[in-house]
């Protein structure tokens, strides 16, 4: 079983005991634990189920590589799925849950699979449930879909808090080993700023735990003296909890701290994400130690050796009672030696090398523990609990030479370095075969935009397994000058590098052998895939699902690219490893999203009369970051009545629009004639001081993109009126121009839209209204005649007044300060009393623009309409020689007589066409669609006329005026509409001219 | 070829899986092929199959200068759907969605494909009209969708918030044939089909030059030397303009970064896939749990199969604010790819000015979905020099100024 030592632990205190509970069964740990160490302190070694088979998993690892020991972690609101026990901090009344099985973790229905895993080898699903066809959607894909997945789907909003922030460095020392500090201390002590963060709650990595001596000091002291060092220097950021989750181009470093993560409802945001411009970035992330691959080492109380080595040393817990060893390397020998410090017994250690001769197996001889040398496992004996192991030769196929009895195995079969942070960018590997590992290639580092190394790997990270060594290049890459910290451990003879124990193991066996625990991949699914041609690394990746579970093939990926390579009998480098991604361990969704939710979704612009509409009954609707009142309704009205009532006061009487979301763009400067004469289609340039003129943009294409009023307030300067939705748009489009293009040209541009409170007064009583607000500007039909603009005082706040109208009625647009728009807002709304004011929203806006036949940006226009299209060719002049859009106008598609252009559709019974319509034509095309020859653009009820109103572009339309065509909605109706001119309303202008 | 079946497997498994065929036979390049395609992802893949398959061509090539299914092909989010605006489009993808129904039995390979519907989600009132556009278009190109209000979206996907502060949903566009297809099989299923009918998929070989005579085309020059032919595709997606540049001619294509990523696996949640364009993220679950997650595209060209973070925070948010569950899921792992946009984001399936030169690009951030259909099409352009599906999308017409614009109808066209 696994215990609770009497003595030890370094990282836990005794006296501060905490409760949780795991699958309800109530359990204590100490303060410091993670929820692994507690959990194996409680005997609980088996923890989860695998994925595909769902094999009773148990806690392999001690950190971040772990693959099997996840759990739904907390309740309700902030119940998490997949969280790793090894990286989980313990802490009072903490409750966790199994996952991926059914009915209990002891007894899965589900691994059934497991019997049946012969029938199921990698890729299986692309062989089966091809027949019969529906049976895929509505049988086997339900089936597997249960199957699959790991822990539950949380329900309910996240109640947590979430921070991002930025950070600025010269150097990101990433990694709190030895290395890490050491490099740390030599760029801190040469005055740079420096950042250095580890992603546990502890420092000092492997040293601490292997006894390493540093500069003649316990690992442990050495470690503690460094943090103090860094901790007093003023350019240095020493951050625990904080994991380097990726790396992107031009040294943007991604980090994520999990703040409260431990302490949960504590108030503190759960995790911060930093985003980090770092000069340069040193990887001091440490190697991984890998597996072996021998029959059943996924049984639960198979472990690493260093796990098992951390387990003891900083939580003073045994795995096992006994513990075989397993390894192909020296420092597995540590485990043993730790182990029996504890007073544990470990039956043997199982070495694959022929001959073993170095100091670290000697002192363990010298313990009396058994080292059998040439040997291998040939197979673990337990189902959810290791009881044994069979030896074999290493050299043979397996045949059992003794049995030895045990609870737990430690293996070893040598060490990755941890290169992602090195490779997210382009950093290349380089294979060592002394190493037999990958290790970052010096040669060919991710290049920053200075085409120089952005990322130094250092220590264990650089392929450095020994601490002297891995000192003294930590040291070196952190810029160190003088000598580098030095250290003394025992030394290590060389690794054999070993795959697949026995050597010669045959299909029977290689089909226990695990290479990914937590995805079920075998050694023998890997030359599977091999044989049937799915030989690129990637392809066996995906074939196999090798590495593409929530580790990441941490553990995983070198032994499953080694045996790969047998398979094909090549190189290891030859085969090369896939393609490493951030992040390095998963992170937050939450975390990513940081602060922007719900309201603080995204940036939420308001007019300065915002809150005015909101206590008034607005309806709103969003319009790009805008919210704009749709109507306002009254109590006991519909949206629809609300709608018909604004557009009959505005035009009987009195309406007033806030229109402030409208884009003015000023443009000002010498050339800003000659650049509005480009960017219009229409000349600008010749417009009068004084005056209003109503512009069109085009793109290059010749596609219509924005339109709007022009006024001129000066010699060298124009206010420029955007849709509101194509204010920032528009404004970005001429300063693409204005610095890409025609950089020379002496204008500014500003965007002065949010400067400015506009409002709309609209209606016959228009005039009568702000006169009697009193002011200093003549506002009668000769002094300010429409399409005329004018300044000065209203109510006693300075304003411009444009006689503009989109209604088709009297009506002046007003531009105050913003900071006054709800003052004015407010006189006008008093004014209008005795006027009948009504405010109208966007819906009666767009209703009365469509009386008039006005056209609008997003309902005439769809990104493929010209401007001719629309009846518009008075606006594209005809004496510039050059505009935007120009040349796009005169290809032989938009020239083509024959296009659909705007017309108005009257339906004899007054019905509404549906929005969104198509014009039917006879006949099909070529793939066998039916023909059309137009669509409703815009459709309403027109409260004006009482009858429905429709926009449309036509094939050849003005032509056709007269005809009636069949439109057939949606709706299963179809509807009889007539062409007619657009303009329902006033087609003389008489209203507005007034 | 052996065939694929639930007795294959059980046959297999009595004899340790040792009597597998490769699934697509290793080969050396011929001195010569009738037709060569360039680039092995799905629409190279497909173009290939239905060659030999609809027009009896079989004397062909696929070459790859990685490894096949690698590009584009094996990055994308599988969203499969044709509800789409314009005429053309909606004939391709239509084609290629009802070809997708039947593949897993056309190929003896399961694909996959899942049709448990494609939602677009309409959460301004410009949406909502957008919509009700295409499910009018749809109507009469006969593609069956449907525009639903928020109540029928809510029961449909039970973990979305309808009622987030800023963007309510006020309705969706649901294509309820539409969904998603595993793409690795795609690619695998393909590439194993052809290899059944003898033609060579070459990998780890690059196309380095294209060999004309008299404005024809006579070969390829590639990393394992020169070979010849009369015809050849040119289908690379994001690497189309060097393509072109070999061939002497110039296309309208930028090639920019799209990203996605995936959440930690997770039992079944939802069983649709979720567009939301307003916010700009997709979101679906995988057979294996995973939440698939995707946005929108970087701003600026680039090849490295990476994109920029701020784009992965942004989608991300979408989606979190959309689906607030999600919050406490974790990203398992992000990703990129390099896709190929034309002016108007609709494809160019072409003749060129080059005689017996072909090209097939511009599928974008969307042309998954329209692999079967685009193979369909091209096969039937370079076995009879016309092909009806393929028309409207020669890349002359930008030159005519005859836009296939569908970013009217979509922000994000995937
Ligand atoms: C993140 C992401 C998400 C997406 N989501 C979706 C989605 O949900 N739905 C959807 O329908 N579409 C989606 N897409 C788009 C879709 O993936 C692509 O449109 C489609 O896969 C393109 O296929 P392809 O065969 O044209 O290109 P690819 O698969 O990229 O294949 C082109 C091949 O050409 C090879 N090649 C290039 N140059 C040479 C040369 N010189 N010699 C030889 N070979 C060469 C490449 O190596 C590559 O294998 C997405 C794309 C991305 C990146």
């Amino acid at each position: 079983m696994s215990t609770r030592l009497a003595q030890g632990g370094r990282l836990i205190d005794r006296q501060k005991p905490l409760r949780f509970t795991f699958n309800g069964l109530p359990m204590e740990g100490y303060e410091g634990d993670t929820m692994a160490a507690a959990l194996l302190a409680n005997d609980r070694m088996l923890v989860g189920r695998s994925f595909k088979y769902h094999r009773p998993r148990g806690i392999v690892a001690s950190g971040a590589e772990e693959p099997n020991a996840l759990v739904g972690l907390g309740e309700g609101a902030r119940f998490e799925p997949n969280q790793r026990v090894t990286t989980t901090e313990l802490f009072d009344g903490a409750s966790a849950i199994s996952q991926n099985h059914w009915p209990s973790l002891d007894f899965d229905i589900g691994a059934i699979n497991a019997r049946l895993a012969r029938f199921l080898p990698a890729g299986f699903y692309y062989k089966m449930f091809i027949h019969p066809r529906p049976f895929w959607k509505h049988v086997y894909e339900p089936f597997i879909r249960q199957s699959a997945g790991l822990g539950r789907a949380p329900k309910d909003r996240d109640p947590d808090r979430y921070e991002q922030a930025y950070g600025f460095c010269d150097v990101a020392v990433v990694g709190g080993g030895v290395a890490g500090l050491a490099a740390a201390l030599a760029a801190g002590r040469a005055g740079k700023r420096v950042w250095l963060m580890e992603q546990a709650a502890h420092w000092g990595g492997r040293a601490v735990v292997d006894g390493v001596t540093v500069d003649g000091a316990a690992a442990e002291d050495w470690v503690a003296a460094a943090l103090a060092e860094l901790g007093g220097m003023a350019n240095v950021r020493v951050k625990a909890r904080t994991m380097a989750a990726g790396l992107y181009d031009h040294g943007y470093l991604l980090a994520y701290e999990r703040i409260a993560d431990h302490t949960p409802g504590d108030g503190r945001p759960r995790h911060r994400l930093w985003r980090i411009r770092a000069g340069q970035v040193i990887a001091a992330t440490g190697a991984i130690e890998r597996p072996l691959a021998f029959a059943g080492n996924d049984v639960p109380g198979v472990m690493l050796a260093s796990a098992v080595r951390d387990y003891a040393v900083n939580w003073a817990v045994s795995p096992g009672d006994r513990t075989v060893i397993v390894t192909n390397n020296d420092d597995a020998y540590r485990t043993a030696l730790a182990l029996a410090d504890a007073g544990l017994v470990v039956p043997a250690v199982v070495d694959a090398r022929a001959c073993v001769t170095g100091a670290l197996p000697q002192a363990v001889r010298d313990r009396g523990i058994r080292v059998l040398e040439g040997r291998g496992i040939a197979k673990v004996k337990g189902g959810k609990r290791v009881t044994g192991v069979a030896i074999c030769a290493q050299a043979g196929e397996g045949s059992v030479l003794e049995e030895i009895g045990c609870d737990a195995v430690a293996m070893s079969g040598g060490w990755s370095p941890v290169v992602h942070l090195w490779s997210h960018c382009g950093g290349k590997l380089a294979w060592d075969e002394a190493g037999a590992m990958f290790r970052p290639d010096p040669a060919r580092p991710p290049t920053g935009a200075d085409g120089a190394a952005m990322v130094v790997a250092a220590g264990a990270a650089n392929g450095h397994l020994q601490a002297a060594d891995c000192l003294a290049d930590a040291h070196a890459a952190g810029g160190g000058t003088g000598a580098a910290p030095t250290a003394v451990t025992e030394a290590e003879a060389p690794l054999e590098p070993v795959w697949i124990m026995p050597q010669g193991a045959g299909p029977a066996l290689r089909a226990k052998m695990w290479l990914d625990y937590q995805n079920d991949v075998k050694v023998s699914d890997v030359q599977l895939a091999a044989r049937e041609g799915y030989e690129s690394v990637e392809h066996t990746k995906r074939y196999t699902t090798l590495g593409m579970a929530t580790d990441q093939g941490k553990l995983s990926n070198i032994n499953g690219l080694a045996v790969l390579s047998e398979a094909l009998h090549q190189p290891i480098p030859a085969t090369g490893t896939t393609t490493f991604r951030p992040p390095y361990t998963p992170i937050s969704l939450a975390a990513i999203a940081g602060e922007a939710k719900g309201e603080l979704f995204q940036p939420l612009r308001r007019t300065p009369m915002h809150d005015w509409h909101e206590a008034h009954g607005a309806y709103w609707e969003p319009v790009g970051h805008w919210r704009r009142p749709y109507c306002y309704q009254r109590s006991g009205e519909g949206i629809e009545d609300a709608v018909r009532r604004e557009v009959r006061n505005t035009r009987n009487g009195l309406g007033l629009l806030d229109a402030s979301t409208l884009g003015k763009i000023v443009v000002k400067g010498p050339d800003a004639g000659r650049f509005l004469d480009m960017l219009y289609t229409n000349m600008m340039s010749t417009l009068p001081v004084g005056k209003c003129r109503y512009g069109l943009m085009c793109n290059e294409q010749g596609f219509l993109s924005d339109d709007g009023v022009v006024a001129r307030l000066s010699d060298d300067t124009w206010l420029c009126h955007t849709t509101s939705g194509g204010a920032d748009r528009i404004h970005g489009w001429m300063e693409d121009w204005l610095q890409c293009e025609w950089w020379d040209w002496k204008v500014y541009t500003a965007n002065l839209t949010e400067q400015f409170a506009q409002v709309a007064v609209v209606g016959p009583k228009a005039r009568a209204v702000l006169e009697k607000l009193g002011g200093d500007i003549d506002l009668s039909a000769a002094a300010l005649p429409f399409m005329h603009w004018a300044e000065g005082t209203l109510g006693g706040i300075s304003a411009r007044v444009f006689r503009i109208s989109f209604s088709g009625e009297l009506s002046y647009e007003i531009a105050v300060p913003a900071g006054q728009g709800r003052a004015f807002w407010e006189q006008l709304i008093a004014a209008g009393e005795d006027f009948g004011v009504m405010p109208y929203g966007t819906e009666a806006l767009h209703i009365m623009r469509a009386e008039k036949g006005f056209i609008m940006i997003g309902d005439e226009t769809d990104g493929t309409v010209i401007p001719q299209d629309l009846g518009l060719d008075w606006a594209i002049s005809k004496k510039k020689a050059d505009f935007l859009g120009k040349r796009g106008m005169e290809r032989t598609h938009m020239t083509d007589p024959n296009r659909w252009k705007l017309v108005g559709l009257e339906t004899p019974d007054g019905s509404v066409i549906p929005d969104g319509a198509y014009v039917p034509a006879t006949g099909v095309n070529a793939n066998g669609q039916k023909n059309t020859q137009g669509r409703v653009t815009s459709t309403y009820h027109s409260p004006t006329l009482d009858r429905g109103i429709a926009m449309a572009l036509v094939l050849n339309g003005p032509d056709r005026m007269g005809e009636v065509l069949d439109i057939p909605g949606i709706d299963g109706k179809v509807y009889r509409a007539k062409i007619v001119s657009p303009v329902f309303y006033d087609p003389e202008g008489e209203k507005q001219n007034v | 070829m052996k065939r694929y079946s639930v007795f294959a497997v059980a046959r297999e498994a009595l004899r340790n899986h040792q009597g597998w065929d490769r699934a697509w036979a290793k080969a050396d390049p011929k001195p010569r092929y009738d037709a060569i395609v360039v680039g092995a992802g799905g629409h190279g893949l497909a173009s290939a199959y239905y060659l030999g398959r609809n027009h009896g061509i079989t004397n062909v090539a696929v070459i790859e200068k990685g490894w096949l299914g690698g590009g584009n092909t094996g990055r994308n989010t599988t969203i499969i759907r044709s509800n789409y605006l314009q005429d053309p489009s909606a004939a391709i993808y239509e084609k290629s969605r009802s070809l997708y129904e039947t593949l897993s039995q056309d190929l003896n390979y399961n694909i996959m494909f899942s049709p448990r519907g494609v939602m677009m989600l309409a959460q301004t009132q410009h949406e909502v009209r957008g919509y009700l556009r295409t499910a009018h278009a749809n109507a009469l190109q006969g593609v069956a969708t449907e525009f639903i209000g928020p109540e029928r979206v809510k029961e449909l996907v039970p973990i979305i918030d309808t009622n987030g502060p800023r963007y309510p949903v006020l309705g969706a566009l649901w294509q309820p044939r539409a969904g998603t297809a595993r793409h690795d099989a795609v690619a695998w299923g393909y590439a194993r089909a052809c290899s059944a009918m003898g033609m060579d998929i070459i990998q780890n070989c690059e196309v380095t030059g294209i060999r004309r005579e008299g404005g024809k085309v006579t070969g390829v020059e590639t990393t394992k030397g020169a070979i010849g032919c009369d015809r050849l595709g040119i289908v690379v997606a994001g690497h189309s303009s060097q393509l072109a540049d070999m061939a002497g001619f110039r296309l309208p294509i930028e090639s920019v970064a799209l990203q996605a990523l995936v959440s930690e696996p997770i039992k079944p949640c939802m069983d649709v896939v979720v567009m939301a364009n307003t916010v700009h993220g997709y979101l679906s679950q995988s057979d294996k749990g995973e939440m698939v997650i995707g946005g929108g595209t970087d701003g600026f060209n680039n090849y490295t199969q990476r994109g920029s973070w701020h784009h992965i925070e942004e989608t991300v948010r979408a989606l979190v604010e959309t689906f607030p569950m999600l919050s406490r899921l974790k990203m398992l792992r992000q990703w990129g790819g390099i896709v190929d946009m034309t002016g108007d984001r609709s494809p160019i399936i072409s003749k060129t000015p080059v005689e017996g030169v072909f090209v097939n690009c511009g599928w974008g951030t969307g042309g998954f979905k329209a692999i079967p259909g685009s193979g369909w099409a091209m096969a039937e352009l370079m076995a009879k020099g016309a092909s009806p599906l393929a028309e409207e999308f020669s890349m002359f017409r930008f030159r005519e100024g005859k836009f296939i614009d569908e970013s009217v109808a979509a922000g994000v066209a995937h």
